[in-house]
Order: structure tokens, then C-alpha cells, then sequence
């Protein structure tokens, strides 16, 4: 479940230390954007402490590295692989050499200290032209991939277009990603709402993203938080549906028939997957509950 | 004086107004050793008490004792009087400032005593704190004593704590900077308690009175703070039409408040009065029709001062009415749901709001532990670490409200509910809520911070904390 993905600065301790309050689902400790140049060695040793030391409890631990692009990857996945996050967030990603590249540089780190090979997860973040182009080879590049990541700022700086509230501009890029990512079965992240005063554009836009099928949305306020889960978050009639779609389906193999039908509908093999993952998010919530 | 000779010329009644503060003071046969008291409704802009015992110094007097209902950093030239010899007792329910800070290094011989806010009417109506002259700052006032809040320049609102100390005081002096016509009206003290009216250029400063508007937290751990208290307070199984509730003007009370709102306009509910310390949060909800009735002992910002001018259904009461225990009724028996700030909590549920993390005095009871032992669920709102330290701790360092009282402590790393809520602690954790057991939660705090070092205090006592009920409960020590 990943409905809500908090970026918390590197460089904050304060922010770092209270991270897992907000009811994010998911903390991204950020080392690239929000840490200037001068403060990328103190932030990642920041945040390799946290990870050692907080209890996160059941939110998941993203760490966003640098590009690269930049010289300071490397000294990021040294730093904080053995601190055992769960996921990196590697940015401008443009395509699957990139992920390769990453990939083996975790698997020698990994190799060199010991760590249970594979356990660590990436979700790269697609910001450019060529990404989206290149978003399904880069869905597909690597099974630590579960879920890839809309960056919609820098991808209309891009693109050359202008980045609006309604979002028009990146509409394209939006289907692209959720297609590329539900053809990979990873799931798909919405870029943030970055007017962190505006709470109406903010639901809005949650709801724009959740009905053309992404899993969750990135946020950079932790007041945006509970908004981005309740749009996430099945509503009572949804689970409802699921309940009676897997009874159907449970029902149609005891009985033998290969088609099962619901309300005069057919039930296929992607209701049912949709239909377990509805119930999954529920049962995680314990009925639905926004936390 | 038009009004103080009949037809005749000859005189027919007492002439009120005097000319100076002085010549008021040498006419209430003020002595030394005698009691002066003050109201607090002008807060940090207030002029008078300084004014006042300023003058009181330059007629000579000694040995006065200051019954001030707070206590604010204004009042910094009370120090020294106190080392002049001018004062030598302070009774008041809330100190914060110089004045704390030099108390608690030992500045006084006697202690000082702290009440609460029922407990200082309780203590002047039964005799427990006479007192001699009550200097009553009015933002309004005609010839004859009449008194409001609600105009003039200085206009703070109710003026509720002032009404125990114009009732029982031997003598009794406004002091005003807008003299009206007579009859004033509205009138909220009445010329029949009022010996002398002194009029002055300023009675106070408006900025340090009430703020512009008071706003709810934008912090997003108060934020949290608070949906979590509103939601306990939803599944309290208080939440229903006619239910009562107070919150302090701080911004995660404020907040609570934000979200209660949201849930009461989604289940329909109507609440019926809310009381204490009003904010223009709480005239919103009142003027939105989401509750009846505002019972004001003090207003907070301007939109409550507002607000109590015209609206009939905001309602001003005195300290008494709100919240002495020994009056035949007073409001906080009819709270329901109280929410409250602590500076420290203990694993037993005593909280303090007297001292600080280094043991001087900042603060005190007010209304906190009166509306908690009133109310039928008094929640404590702060959160787990601040700045560097928890707020959760074995043994509070003062005891302001008696653990007893306290129902739930709501943080933003899970809510504790007192063992003698058996009920609401399976009402809260079948609502999915992060219940934590206490020692569990002060557990948490520590992994993040450590235990900290206790505080170091030294052996002289400098105040007393008085119970609503006049028993001492606590005393504090001065800080080495």
C-alpha cells in the first residue's frame, strides 16, 4: 500500500525525527533538491543514522539519492545501503541502462558488506521527455522495480510547456506512466500538488490521479497528507463490490464454471486482481481507516 | 458633578470621580499591609497594575499584598516593588515573566499563592482573601461607576475575573480611560459596588490586550495533535446535540476545535454552550449556529469582543459563574468536553502548567484544573517531544491538575487513556486510534531523547499551589 509518499529534506532533523506521524504511508528522505550542494555529506549521514536508529514502525523508508549525473551517487548508495532502507528513489532516470547502472552498484555494495542480496527495492523517478518515452523499459529493467515515480516539474521544464494546476500539460505523460507501470505490475506514483496552501486543487488533483489509475501521490507537505489518503483509500461501496466479486469467483470454482458473472457483468482475471488489492489496502486500514 | 445636587443645590450624592489616582487611593484609607487586588482582562498590554502600585510606592506604603488574577511580563516592574519592600505577598492564578523568573530565583521572603480560576473566587467569598481595594481597569466607565468591557479604546471584551473582587472588596476603584455619559450601557459592574472612578490617559495597550485574530496551528505536529483529539472526542460517545465543550486559545486547541467543527457539521450536531476563555473560533461555531450559547469569562481576540457587544447568546459571566466550586453552580460542572495544554504529564496523569523544563515558574493553573475535575472528559493536548525533551515523564515536577482528573493524553505519537476509563480506552482502539499505554508512550518519548536529568531545585519554597477546594496540593522550590 503506497497511497502517500511524504518527502521529508535530508538535511532536517526535525522533520526527519517526526516523519512517520503524518500518516504517510510511505517517508521519502530526500538527498537531492532539497539539500544544497554544501550539506550533501551532513544530510546523508543524517539519514543513514535515522534510518539505524528511528522506529518507523509499519511506514515504508524511501531514500531519494542524486542523479547521475551528479558525483554524488555513489557516496549516497555507500552511505545508505547498509543502513537498510527499503526502497531507493533514484531521480532522472531516462532509461533502463540507467536502472542497470544502479542496480549493480547496489548489488556490490550489497555483495562487499554482506546484506541479503535483492531485498532492497527501487522506484524510479521519471522527470524528462525521454523517460516517459522510455518508461515501460525502465518498469521492466530490474525486479528490485516496484513502482515507478511521475516527476511533473522538471519534465515540463523539460518539455518546454508550461506547469499548470489542472495538470493539462502533462496529462499524456500521466496515461503513459500508468499503463507503462500497470504492463510491469509496479505501481504508479503521482507527481506532488506543490501549492501547499491549496487544499481544494490539492483533492482535486488526487482525484484526477486516482481515476486514471495511479496507486498513490507524492506529497511535500505533511498537511497534504490525510487528503491524498482519504482520495486513496476505498470507499465502503468499493470494498463492498470486492467482498461480493471474490464470493462470485469463489463460488463460480466450487461450482465448476469457468465464466463467473456479477450483477449481469462478466468477472474477469482484472476485477479480481483489482478486487484482492482493494481488499488488501482495507484490511491493511483495518476497514478502511485514513491513518 | 450634574448629577450630585437637587434642586436646591444641595448635595445628594456621593461624588465618585476624583481627580488623581493618588487622592482615590488616600480615600480608600489604604494601610500598609493591606490587600490590593487586579484583574487580568487587559493581559500583557495592561497599564493599571503597574500604574497603580506605582503610585502606591510613591505614597510609601509597605507590605501590600497583590492579589492579581494573572500575573503578566508587563507587570516586570512588580520586582521592584518586592525589593523595595512595597510588596511582600503575591496571590494570583497564573504568573509568566520576569516576575516568575524572579521569584523562582528566590526574590520573595513569603511564597506566593497560586489559586485557580474558580478557586479565587471560592478564597475571596469565603473570606480566605479579603480584600481592601480592588483597582478594576475599565475599558468603559461613567461618573458613577458603572462599568463594561465591551467599548473604548481599550475594549477587552467580558470582564468576568474582575466581578468576585468588585463584589466582596472593602473598596472598590475604577480606573478608565473612556468616560461616558450617564447611564453606561450595557453595564456589567453596577455603580452600587463602585466607591471611586479615576480617569487616565490609557489604561492599556491594545496590541498586548487582544490579538488581531487568533489563529489556528499551521504546524503540522499540532495538526496532527489535533485530529487526533477531535477524533477521540468523536468516539467519546459525548459527541451529541446539546453536548458542552471549552478549548484554549492555543493553536492545537484551536485546531481540535477545526476538526470537531467538520464532524459536527457532518453528523448534525448542535452543541449547546461553549465556555471559558472565547476566541473567534468559538463566535464562529456560535454564529454558524453550531452552538447555542458562548459563556465568556474572557475574551481573547478582537472578534470575540465583537462579538459580545451584540450577539445576546455570547454571554458574559464572572469567575465565580464559571468556575468556583463552592458557588451554588458553577459552569465547568456543565462542561463535557474540555480540551487542555500541559508543559509536563506523568505516567499517573498529574500535569503541570506551573513550571518550565528548568523548574521556574511560567505559567499556572488558570481555568486547567478547574474545568478538568468539572468537565466529563478533560483531554490533554501537547506533544510528545518538545524542542529537545519529553513532556512525559514519571513524576511532574509541579502538580497542577491532580492526575485524577485528566482522562486521555493525546500526542502525536499515540493517545494514552487514564486506567479508570476502561470504556473509552476499547472505544478508542475499536475506532482504530493509536491507544498506547503510558509507560509504553514515555518509552517511546525516551528512545528519542533519553531520560533526562532531573531538575535541580533548591530548599526554600516560594510558591504554593491552592487546589480549587483551598487544599495545598503542591509547592515550588526555588531553582539553584
Amino acid at each position: 500500500m503506497r497511497r502517500s509518499l511524504l518527502f521529508v529534506p535530508g538535511n532536517s532533523p526535525g522533520m526527519i525525527l517526526n516523519g512517520c506521524i503524518f500518516g504517510a504511508d510511505s517517508v521519502v528522505f530526500d538527498l537531492e533538491d532539497a539539500v544544497s550542494t554544501g550539506e550533501k555529506d551532513a544530510a546523508r549521514i543524517l539519514v543513514r543514522n535515522a534510518l539505524k536508529t528511528l522506529d518507523y514502525g509499519n511506514t515504508e523508508r524511501i531514500v531519494r539519492i542524486n542523479s547521475l549525473k551528479t558525483p554524488y551517487w555513489m557516496d549516497d548508495l555507500n552511505m545508505i545501503i547498509p543502513a537498510g532502507p527499503d526502497v531507493i528513489m533514484p531521480p532522472k532516470v531516462q532509461g533502463d541502462e540507467d536502472i542497470h547502472r544502479i542496480e549493480s552498484y547496489i548489488s556490490g555494495i550489497e555483495k562487499d558488506r554482506g546484506i541479503p542480496a535483492g531485498r532492497i527495492k527501487l522506484i524510479p523517478l521519471i522527470e524528462s521527455a525521454l523517460g516517459v518515452e522510455k518508461a515501460f523499459e525502465i518498469a521492466v529493467a530490474s525486479k528490485r522495480i516496484t513502482g515507478i515515480f511521475l516527476g511533473g516539474e522538471d519534465l515540463t521544464a523539460d518539455i518546454g510547456a508550461k506547469r499548470t494546476k489542472k495538470g493539462d500539460e502533462i496529462f499524456y505523460s500521466r496515461s503513459r506512466i500508468v499503463i507503462a507501470a500497470k504492463a510491469a505490475g509496479v505501481s504508479a506514483i503521482d507527481t506532488p500538488y506543490t501549492d501547499v496552501n491549496d487544499e481544494e486543487g490539492l483533492i482535486q488533483d488526487a482525484v484526477l490521479a486516482r481515476g486514471m489509475g495511479f496507486n498513490g501521490k507524492a506529497v511535500i507537505s505533511p498537511r497534504h497528507v490525510e487528503h491524498v489518503n482519504r482520495v486513496f483509500t476505498p470507499t465502503e461501496e468499493e470494498i463492498e463490490y470486492a467482498r461480493r466479486v471474490l464470493e462470485a469467483t469463489a463460488r463460480g470454482e466450487k461450482e465448476g464454471k469457468g465464466a463467473v458473472s456479477l450483477d449481469g457483468k462478466m468477472i474477469d482475471a482484472p476485477i479480481v486482481a483489482r478486487a484482492k488489492q482493494i481488499l488488501e489496502i482495507a484490511e491493511t486500514l483495518k476497514g478502511g481507516r485514513l491513518r | 458633578m450634574g448629577d450630585s445636587r437637587d434642586l436646591e443645590g444641595r448635595q445628594v450624592a456621593v461624588k465618585k470621580l476624583v481627580g488623581s489616582l493618588k487622592e482615590a487611593i488616600k480615600l480608600c484609607g489604604l494601610e500598609d499591609g493591606m490587600t490590593v487586588s487586579f484583574h487580568h482582562h487587559l493581559r500583557n498590554g495592561d497599564y493599571v497594575l503597574n500604574m497603580v502600585m506605582d503610585t502606591i510606592a510613591e505614597l510609601g506604603y509597605k507590605e501590600i499584598k497583590v492579589a492579581a488574577s494573572a500575573v503578566f511580563p508587563v507587570h516586570e516592574p512588580l520586582i521592584n516593588h518586592i525589593k523595595q519592600g512595597v510588596v511582600t505577598q503575591i496571590d494570583t492564578n497564573y504568573m509568566s515573566g520576569p516576575v516568575g523568573e524572579a521569584i523562582s530565583r528566590g526574590l520573595m521572603s513569603n511564597p506566593v499563592v497560586f489559586r485557580t480560576h474558580g478557586g479565587r473566587p471560592r478564597a475571596i467569598e469565603t473570606g480566605e482573601l479579603p480584600i481592601d481595594v480592588a483597582f478594576i481597569a475599565a475599558p468603559s466607565s461613567d461618573c458613577y461607576g458603572n462599568i463594561n468591557g465591551v467599548d473604548g479604546p481599550s475594549a477587552c471584551g467580558s470582564l468576568g475575573y474582575a466581578f468576585p473582587d468588585a463584589m466582596h472588596a472593602e473598596k472598590v476603584v475604577v480606573i478608565t480611560d473612556n468616560l461616558v455619559n450617564y447611564p453606561l450601557t450595557p453595564i456589567s459592574i453596577d455603580q452600587t459596588r463602585v466607591d471611586y472612578v479615576v480617569v487616565v490617559d490609557s489604561i492599556g495597550d491594545p496590541k498586548g490586550i487582544v490579538s488581531g485574530s487568533t489563529r489556528i496551528t499551521r504546524d503540522p505536529v499540532g495538526l496532527t495533535i489535533a485530529r487526533y483529539a477531535a477524533e477521540v472526542i468523536e468516539h467519546s460517545g459525548l459527541l451529541n446535540d446539546g453536548f458542552s465543550f471549552q478549548t484554549g486559545a492555543g493553536g492545537a486547541s484551536l485546531a481540535a476545535a477545526y476538526y470537531l467543527k467538520k464532524f459536527m457539521k457532518e453528523k448534525g450536531i448542535t452543541g449547546s454552550f461553549g465556555l471559558g476563555g472565547i476566541t473567534g473560533y468559538f463566535v464562529e461555531l456560535l454564529e454558524e449556529g453550531l452552538f447555542k450559547t458562548l459563556l465568556d469569562v474572557q475574551c481573547f481576540d478582537l472578534d470575540a469582543v465583537r462579538s459580545i457587544k451584540a450577539n445576546p447568546n455570547h454571554q458574559e459571566i464572572s469567575a465565580s459563574f464559571y468556575a468556583n466550586p463552592e458557588s451554588k453552580g458553577c459552569a465547568v460542572d456543565k462542561l463535557d468536553i474540555v480540551i487542555l495544554g500541559a508543559t509536563e504529564i506523568d505516567t499517573s496523569f498529574n500535569v503541570n502548567v506551573h513550571t518550565d523544563s528548568n523548574g521556574i515558574i511560567m505559567g499556572g493553573s488558570g481555568g486547567h484544573s478547574d474545568t478538568a475535575a468539572g468537565s466529563k472528559l478533560a483531554l490533554i493536548v501537547a506533544p510528545l517531544i518538545r524542542a529537545r525533551l519529553p513532556v512525559l515523564v514519571d513524576r511532574v515536577l509541579t502538580i497542577t491538575t491532580p492526575g485524577d482528573t485528566v482522562d486521555v493524553l493525546v500526542t502525536e505519537r499515540g493517545i494514552s487513556v487514564n486506567p479508570k476509563n476502561e470504556g473509552l480506552r476499547e472505544r478508542l482502539t475499536e475506532a482504530g486510534l493509536p491507544v498506547v499505554d503510558i509507560h509504553e508512550l514515555k518509552k517511546k518519548a525516551e528512545a528519542l531523547t533519553g531520560k533526562p536529568n532531573p531538575i535541580k531545585t533548591g530548599g526554600k519554597v516560594v510558591a504554593h499551589v491552592e487546589y480549587r477546594d483551598g487544599r495545598i496540593i503542591d509547592t515550588i522550590k526555588n531553582t539553584e
